[in-house]
């Protein structure tokens, strides 16, 4: 494998979030490190996906701290998670329904164009030049998740599986240091959810990219994570790497609704 | 077979970029270009230019800029007319103090002081949507015509508001007759059409557009939503704000605030609903549409029923036409005229082989 796990560049400690009397999380700390893919695991309504809002600024917890590349974030925006290199995908796909594949993918890399509007006016020179150095990377992108035949395709159009994966084409568009994927497999069939697999692991082999995974499928979590955390109720109930966490009795009782 | 992108392959993605990619497509353009800038002015009379096609380019133009606003960045305005009027009365008071000014300079600082009132009063945007954010944009319609009628400076201390345009000179050219006046319209509105079209199918519509579909997502991608929305509100006043002036300089002459009242942004409004909301091309079709409908009723309703109706009755004709097609557009097509000629492009791309 041409990755090595590096250091811990994501560190969440005591993160406690509430909506009003609804508990999402509470006190929860673990870290991702450096070209891993750190899954997490847990029931319907265990607070994965509020866990995910945290960390690229959605939602600001009410409680403990978010370190990341050594640096203790703030009052976090998502749009600076974003220029940090940390993208995502959505559990509900939220792509933007009006434009093509092309445009949806190019979106992504709008934090690395300059141009202003008065260029883009006049598309001329300068504006042109980036579109086409953009649209080359858009290009390759589409290649990499072997979608070329749908690029001009209104993403409203297509299939299921095939918005997640343009999902997945925007955010890599971005070619973010950590991408956050909320449920990328779910209402796949078997050989889709093959492709993404595919697809997450060649990311994380090829580009190093950390990749934060929340996905229900324990086959796949345990067979592409290299550690996995395990929420409850907005608790966690474990953490380590698969085969530890695989025995772990507390998650055991979780997932047979054993507990509580 | 005659219109059909079979056999232009895309060489490379700078082809692929081009305003209009097809080829048929870029020749369309340029004979209409062509037709409207040469032919017209030739054989068009008085009538036509001064009552029809003046105004459709005008209207064509505010279209755009709410369409840009609404269709495109997906932000509710009704506000229009206002900001017509504030470039209408923006270029009339730069012609006025400022010895000298140039014409189309001073029509663009119209448009500007049109796009900084926009920006103030796309704030608002920031916190609310739909419903609540026309609202406030009615607020800005009421507001900017009380302001205008109000604060005498604006109007030079002329009775109730009301300002003549002065004489447009460009290089020494006196554009007096409606000849002249129409092709110095048809100029500014092409250029700012393609700008506009130019900047829908770049970074700063992808922007836009994704603001409007999905406004979380597009702040996870590190779009701005505050500049996005500003930069919306100020591109399109500014678009209002020079088709405010046009409508001073090359259509009216005199006008007064009251006449950028509500009724008039309802007008564009429904250009943009029968056009195609979210399409530059829809924006002529709709203006067009809008404005030859009562002239084509007045015309037709009598050759066809005679004396049978009275003349109130056309007029009144002409609102129920109107309402019709309005709920017709927004329950049966949303994507307006423009959505059906591509699907008639569309056809036309197959024929005469369907399968
Ligand atoms: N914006 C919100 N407002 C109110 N409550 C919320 C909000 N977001 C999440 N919650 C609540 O927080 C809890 C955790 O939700 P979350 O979506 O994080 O769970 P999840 O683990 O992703 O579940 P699932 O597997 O169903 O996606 C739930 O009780 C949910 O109702
Ligand atoms: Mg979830």
């Amino acid at each position: 494998m041409a990755r090595e796990i590096g250091d811990v560049i994501l560190k969440m400690e005591g993160i406690s979030l509430s909506f009003g009397g609804v508990k999402a999380l509470t006190n929860i700390s673990f870290d991702v490190r450096e070209h891993e893919i750190r899954s997490i695991i847990g029931p319907n309504g265990a607070g994965k996906s509020s866990m995910l809002n945290v960390i690229n600024g959605v939602y600001h917890p009410q409680e403990g701290q978010v370190t990341f590349r050594g640096e203790i974030r703030r009052d976090m925006e998502p749009h600076k998670a974003a220029k940090q290199g940390i993208a995502r995908t959505f559990q509900n796909i939220a792509l933007f329904k009006g434009m093509s594949v092309i445009d949806n993918i190019m979106t992504g890399r709008n934090l690395k164009m300059k141009c202003n509007v008065f260029h883009h006016a006049l598309h001329w020179g300068k504006a042109r030049a980036e579109e086409i150095e953009h649209r080359k990377k858009v290009e390759e992108v589409i290649d990499f998740l072997e979608i070329q035949n749908i690029r001009k395709t209104p993403v409203g159009r297509l299939p299921y599986g095939l918005q997640k994966r343009v999902e997945l084409g925007r955010a890599l568009a971005a070619e973010p240091s950590m991408m956050l994927l909320d449920e990328p497999m779910a209402g796949m069939n078997v050989e889709e959810k093959q492709d993404m697999c595919r697809f997450i692991l060649d990311v994380n082999d090829q580009f190093g990219t950390t990749i934060v995974l929340i996905e229900h499928d324990m086959g796949v979590v345990m067979d592409i994570s290299d550690r996995v955390v395990v929420l409850d109720y907005g608790k966690k109930i474990g953490d380590g790497v698969p085969d530890e966490v695989k025995n772990n009795p507390d998650v055991i009782a979780a997932y047979l609704g054993t507990s509580h | 077979m005659l219109y059909r992108e079979a056999g232009q392959f895309k060489a490379s993605y700078e082809a692929d970029q081009q305003i209009f990619p097809i080829l048929q497509d870029r020749i369309g353009v340029l004979l209409l270009i062509g037709f409207f800038a040469l032919a017209v002015p030739l054989f068009a009379d008085q009538y036509w230019l001064k009552a029809i096609l003046i105004p459709v380019l005008i209207f064509s133009l505010a279209a755009i800029g709410l369409n840009i606003l609404t269709g495109y960045a997906g932000q509710l305005s009704l506000g229009s007319a206002a900001f017509m009027a504030v470039g209408a009365f923006g270029a009339y008071n730069f012609m006025l103090r400022i010895d000298g000014m140039p014409f189309l300079v001073a029509i663009l600082l119209g448009g500007l002081c049109a796009a900084l009132v926009g920006v103030m009063f796309g704030l608002p945007s920031l916190r609310i949507k739909g419903f609540y954010l026309a609202v406030a944009t009615l607020a800005a319609q009421f507001f900017i015509v009380w302001a205008l009628v109000k604060i005498e400076w604006f109007s030079n201390y002329s009775s109730s508001g009301v300002i003549t345009a002065q004489q447009i000179e460009i290089l020494g050219f006196a554009f007096e007759g409606p000849q002249s006046k129409y092709l110095l319209t048809l100029f500014v509105v092409v250029v700012m059409a393609l700008a506009a079209k130019n900047m829908v199918r770049s970074t700063t519509g992808r922007s836009w557009m994704a603001v409007r579909d999905m406004d979380v997502a597009a702040e996870v991608i590190g779009i701005r939503l505050m500049r996005t929305k500003l930069t919306a509100f100020a591109v399109s006043s500014f678009y209002c704000g020079v088709a405010g002036a046009l409508y001073a300089y090359t259509y009216i002459g005199t006008v007064e605030p009251e006449g950028f009242n509500l009724d008039l942004s309802f007008k564009i409004l429904f250009m943009i609903i029968i056009g195609g909301v979210g399409s530059i091309m829809g924006s002529f079709l709709g203006a067009a549409f809008i404005v030859l409908l009562p002239i084509a009723l007045d015309v037709f309703v009598p050759m066809l029923l005679g004396d049978l109706v009275s003349s109130s009755f056309v007029s009144n004709l002409q609102l129920i036409v109107f309402g019709g097609l309005i709920v017709f557009f927004l329950i049966v097509e949303p994507h307006g005229l423009a959505r059906l000629w591509q699907i008639g492009k569309e056809k036309l791309r197959l024929w005469p082989f369907p399968h």
